[in-house]
């Protein structure tokens, strides 16, 4: 038996498939992925995320220590309530995990990966060593996930009014806290939506109540079918610690300016930023195939660069049941041409695209 | 729970078998087996004609989580595939003893038949 989230129960009810997922009890579908994914890119559905870790920051220095442990910097959080993507770097300058990070009325709440708990706690732990910082982590909150073009109005039909004009208002990457309730206008979708992170004994309620005014419970498997449609990285797949940003499509989660800003990695992504611009660093792209078959982690993708056959990787892959055939991500030398995929044995011509396919139910890309 | 009909015969690899009033079998995937993989979003099917061996590939199947091959549970010969699958692969899913048939097959060797599994020894092998 794997740690089971606040809403465990509620899974067995909604008659969910469970699986291990970093040592998680979690939904991987309840009916059908694929209506799961319809009901988010179309009306709303909700996620059980409670298995990622929050870990709050407090103390005179935590400020000055996230501008040290971040690749992006917090001092674009101004404001209390704004949110921030980062990748937190080791000092070869891969990607430790990455990361959201908000601006509380006290200090700051990172929310890192399930997957990789043990060891961002250590690191963090590790170099905090000298600053004035308290790093707590806050296992008794639940996070559900709210997500789709219903889903604001959804939730809202559920809060006091007040509240509620308030959630209205609230821009992307915005957050605002309610007594113990935390309510975030970011996500995993490319859809509008809203995270809540509140105490486990409201979630069970809340659940029940979002399902009672048609919320759809959503699984893990489309959670990864629509961050994909969304051209969102995920950890352990399309970058980890030997991965700089730079070849993971994160370069503009860097805030390199001001130079003297030392963050961890500082140094080494540099490196890897001479090395982009000399056309050595591979990049992470887009692929699509429109015939049939199915993208898939892993499969070779062989292209053509100065007249030579080069190879890269397919880091994330499905189909995608907005566009109705597969989309992938895939890491590839620079400047390659003619690409083409090893499905089966078989070398299959696919297009190459921005890594990015869908938002807002509709398709982005040429 | 997945359904295993009586009247049907099955193979260790997730493939069900009826045997026809005119000696032809049709085949299919198991209720367990679409369980198992899921969304269908792709079927690929044998050619009209063509001659298979038991136990060799003969169709593939992807779904959104991953790609399965599908194997003859008969020597014989395919005369008639299911061509609504290739259109509407999820029928599979909906109905994988019905209308998601995959194809029927004139066996070269009807003894073949003596040793596919009964819907308990499948069952058995799926608990």
């Amino acid at each position: 038996m794997g740690l089971r989230t606040p809403l465990y129960q509620q899974h067995i009810d909604a008659g969910a498939k469970l699986v291990d997922f970093g040592g998680w009890d979690m939904p991987i579908q309840y009916q059908s992925l694929i209506e799961e994914h319809h009901a988010v890119r179309q009306h709303a559905g909700v996620f059980d995320v409670s298995h990622m870790t929050v870990v709050d920051v407090q103390g005179a220095q935590a400020k000055a220590w996230l501008q040290i442990l971040l690749a992006n910097d917090v001092e674009k959080l101004d404001t209390i309530g704004r949110a921030l993507y980062s990748a937190m770097l080791n000092d070869e300058g891969g990607v430790v995990d990455d990361l959201i990070v908000y601006r509380m009325q006290q200090g700051y709440r990172l929310v890192v990966n399930c997957g990789t708990r043990e060891k961002d706690l250590r690191w963090m732990q590790e170099r905090s060593q000298g600053f004035d910082v308290q790093i707590t982590e806050r296992p008794e909150l639940a996070i559900l996930a709210v997500h789709g073009p219903e889903s604001i109005d959804k939730v809202c039909q559920l809060l006091a009014p007040e509240l509620a004009t308030q959630v209205q208002a609230l821009g992307n990457f915005r957050a605002l806290e309610a007594g113990d309730w935390f309510i975030a206008r970011t996500g995993y979708t490319g859809e509008r939506g809203l995270e809540l992170i509140i105490p486990a004994e409201d979630a069970p309620g809340l659940w029940r109540s979002l399902l009672e005014i048609g919320v759809k419970p959503i699984g893990l498997g489309a959670r990864d079918t629509l961050r994909l449609e969304a051209g969102m990285n995920l950890y352990g797949h399309d970058m980890d610690e030997s991965i700089s940003p730079l070849a993971a499509n994160m370069e503009q989660t860097i805030a390199w300016e001001p130079a003297t800003r030392q963050f961890i990695g500082r140094a080494a992504v540099e490196q890897h930023k001479r090395e982009q611009a000399a056309g050595q660093l591979p990049i992470l792209t887009g692929l699509v195939l429109e015939e049939r078959g199915v993208l898939r982690e892993g499969l070779r993708v062989v292209c053509e660069l100065d007249g030579e056959t080069r190879e890269g990787v397919i880091t994330s892959g499905t189909f995608s049941p907005t566009l109705k055939h597969s989309i992938a991500l895939a890491r590839i030398p620079a400047g390659c041409r003619n690409c083409q995929v090893d499905l089966r044995g078989k070398l299959i011509p696919v297009r190459v695209v921005q890594p990015n396919f869908v938002r807002f139910g509709k398709k982005v890309f040429e | 729970m997945s359904s295993f009909p009586e009247d049907l015969k099955y193979t260790a690899t997730h493939e069900w078998v009826r045997v026809e009033a005119d000696g032809s079998v049709v085949m299919g995937i198991t209720d367990h087996a679409q369980e198992l993989l899921g969304d269908i979003v792709f079927i690929e099917l044998p050619e009209d004609g063509k001659e298979v061996a038991a136990e060799a590939e003969m169709s593939v199947v992807e779904s959104v989580k991953a790609a399965s091959d599908i194997y003859a549970p008969v020597s014989g010969k395919i005369v008639e595939v299911n061509k609504a699958l290739l259109d509407a692969p999820e029928i599979v899913n909906s109905s994988p003893y019905g209308d998601g048939w995959f194809c029927r097959i004139q066996p070269a060797n009807a003894a073949e038949l003596d040793a596919l599994l009964s819907a308990d020894a499948y069952a058995k092998i799926c608990e």
